[in-house]
């Protein structure tokens, strides 16, 4: 959107996050069927947070865009985890 | 005729967004193809109306039935359809998308000195989202399997068992939500692209930073509703065990992430309609607003704390006790901004020079209605009333006063305000006056009843009741006829004033936004020439130089 479009990616480095998220979806899978007990979630979700990080920077474009963006979506991300970590409260101490 | 904005001289082109079209056809589909901002809010005012009106009538519906204990006029499934159909009409269909769609499409971009949104066609898109959308509720009435019964929240497991039409009604809320999601989108874009010169943010009208914040909302939460209407269609279609405890589901989960949406939606419907309040008392009371700075900031403010007491709607549910103190006491937080608010209006007024027109009247009925219901939202909010109160009609009319007294009030308030600007045309102010005081008593015969039924103990969503309540219900009912009534005389008087009223001046009520230094109705462009803004919002000192041009 910056219009100065600099920073150009290469195709390789689109292949190769690809390739790391379906990585990373095998692993959620597979972490889903072993039993880690009260870490399950907890794994999955850093998984996934991982994972939306890859798309947000690279596919997205974010990293290298005007820093308004970023402040956008680090507010996003802000309102995001309050909300996870309010309803943990009722998941923890149920 | 030239008009001055801030100093500059503007001139009026001749036509108005009426008669000149954004396509190259004319009559329908220069309506139904066209890009202008505000016959795009004309398009959803006629829409959202339209479902105002039929979602009022099955509210006189219910209540007919309810005017006496055993079966009237419908039976109790029918009822329950009833109830599910009103919510979802007026929730989806109305009061989220009524304010921001027809009242912020038409002027934020005039009130910021645009010339349209910044994306016109995705605009465009977003109304026939929101038509695909009712389409898909009506369609849902007629399939095999019948009308959804589920209450407007869908709450599991009785949401996945049901067998009337779920799915496609709760898939036609998903379709929603995309067209209030591409509207947030919209306006956060033009409030940050297509300021004029000179309009730096604190100097922007309170409407538009109160639909700028509530953008933001729409952007954020509203994804949230769309997953999890997909989680329960799944959950429906395929049996994945997802809220449903009998398939190893947990239904309070599905709550909490129901109203992680729905209770920031709710902020999307009242935080406009704060906007249009800080619009109208300035106007009518000649002074410029008290505390701009502390409205504009509680207007974000509230924004981001809605977000945070949405798990109060869910103190029987079977949540954890931490969660249910510390939402308890988050809620009692959310009065602040809106404390805020409605001090610094009462502020505005004071020593001002008030002019009671009827928008100002309509205003005035707001800050009553909308006092007692948040009031009565506290009394809701702490947890040991809560438990007595929780499913009642306290709640009902709780909910009754903050969405309808509040948020329709001030709709028909925009309507009074902007309504020469959008249509050129003036009502009969006497008979706005009128309905004013005939919606005001009707609404409290028809809701405050409700307050002290709940209280005794009479649940909602019931289609029968002990002989107890009887003089109460039949006291609201009674408020329910005249409440729709006056809908209708609302209704006619408009109409009435668009096909015969007298012609309106381009500033009938002495306000000093840029709307109103442009002709009545506007023309296609808004603006001939882009102004540059100098003053302060709610500068009352350039009313002189406005008239004598
Ligand atoms: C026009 C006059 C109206 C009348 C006569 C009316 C009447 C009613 C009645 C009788 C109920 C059912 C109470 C129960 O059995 O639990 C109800 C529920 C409801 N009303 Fe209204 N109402 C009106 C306007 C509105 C407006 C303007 C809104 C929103 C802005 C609204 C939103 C709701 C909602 C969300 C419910 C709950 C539905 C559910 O339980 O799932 N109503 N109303």
């Amino acid at each position: 959107m910056s219009g100065k479009n600099k920073h150009h990616i290469d195709y390789g480095t689109y292949i190769l996050v690809w390739l790391a998220l379906l990585a990373f979806t095998t692993i959620t899978v597979t972490v889903a069927g072993i039993s880690l007990g009260r870490y399950t979630l907890f794994t999955a979700l850093l998984i996934a947070a991982v994972k939306s990080a890859l798309v947000i920077n690279i596919f997205m474009h974010i990293r290298f865009d005007e820093p308004i963006f970023k402040a956008f979506l680090g507010i996003s991300g802000m309102t995001l985890l309050i909300i996870f970590l309010l309803t943990f409260l009722d998941f923890i101490y149920r | 005729m030239a008009d001055t904005v801030a100093g500059l001289p503007v001139q009026h082109a001749e036509k108005s967004f009426y008669q000149q079209s954004t396509n190259k056809y004319s009559g329908i589909l220069s309506w139904l193809l066209t890009t202008d901002h505000k016959r795009i809010g004309i398009m959803y005012l006629a829409a959202i109306g339209f479902f105002f009106f039929v979602g009022a009538v099955i509210g006189l519906l219910m209540r007919l039935e309810l005017i006496a204990p055993g079966r009237q006029i419908m039976d109790a499934q029918t009822y329950n359809s009833f109830f599910t159909l009103h919510g979802v009409i007026m929730i989806f269909l109305f009061i989220i998308p009524g304010l921001p769609a027809i009242f912020g499409n038409f002027f934020l971009p005039i009130q910021i000195g645009a010339r349209d949104v910044a994306f016109p066609r995705l605009n465009l898109l977003s109304w026939y989202i929101y038509m695909i959308g009712a389409a898909l509720v009506l369609v849902s009435l007629f399939l095999p399997g019948g009308p959804i019964d589920t209450g407007w929240t869908f709450y599991i497991p009785y949401s996945v068992r049901s067998t009337t039409n779920v799915s496609m009604a709760i898939f036609a809320a998903f379709v929603l939500g995309f067209s209030s999601i591409l509207t947030g989108i919209n306006f956060v874009t033009t409030t940050h692209r297509l300021r004029a010169p000179g309009m730096s943010f604190f100097k922007m009208p309170l409407f538009v930073w109160a639909t700028y914040a509530t953008a933001w909302i729409q952007i954020i939460a509203t994804p949230v509703i769309g997953i999890t209407i997909l989680l329960v269609i799944i959950e429906r279609l395929f049996g994945v065990g997802i809220f449903d405890p009998a398939l190893g589901g947990d239904p309070i989960l599905f709550q909490h992430m129901f109203w992680i949406y729905s209770h920031p939606a709710v902020y999307i419907m009242i935080l406009p309609a704060m906007g249009v309040v800080s619009e109208i008392i300035p106007t009518f009371a000649r002074r410029t607003i008290f505390g701009y700075k502390a409205i504009a900031m509680s207007s974000l403010a509230i924004a981001f704390v809605g977000y945070l007491v949405w798990a109060h709607h869910m103190f029987t549910s079977g949540m954890s006790d931490t969660a249910r103190w510390i939402f308890s006491l988050l809620t009692f937080i959310v009065a602040l901004p809106s404390g805020v608010k409605i001090f610094n209006w009462v502020a505005t007024m004071y020593k001002g020079s008030i002019d009671p027109q009827p928008p100002f009247l309509w205003v005035m009925n707001f800050i009553f209605l909308f006092s007692i219901g948040g009031l009565t939202g506290l009394v809701l909010g702490s947890l040991a009333t809560n438990i007595h109160l929780h499913d009642t009609y306290f709640v009902v009319a709780h909910f009754h006063y903050v969405m309808f007294g509040g948020t329709g009030t001030i709709f028909f308030a925009a309507m009074h305000y902007w309504f020469p600007k959008m249509f050129g045309k003036m009502y009969n102010i006497k008979l706005a006056r009128i309905a004013v005081l005939l919606f005001f008593v009707g609404f409290n015969l028809l809701y405050f009843p409700k307050f002290i039924m709940g209280y005794m103990g009479m649940p909602r969503r019931y289609y029968d009741y002990l002989p107890q309540f009887e003089a109460l219900q039949e006291i609201s009912t009674v408020g329910s006829w005249i409440v729709v009534g006056t809908l209708f005389f609302i209704l006619g008087y408009l109409i009435h004033a668009l096909l015969k009223g007298k012609k309106a001046t381009s500033n009938p009520w002495g306000g000093v936004t840029l709307e109103w230094h442009i002709a009545s109705p506007p023309s296609m462009e808004n603006f001939a020439e882009i102004p540059t803004v100098t003053r302060e919002p709610y500068d009352f000192s350039q009313l002189k130089e406005m008239k004598n041009e």
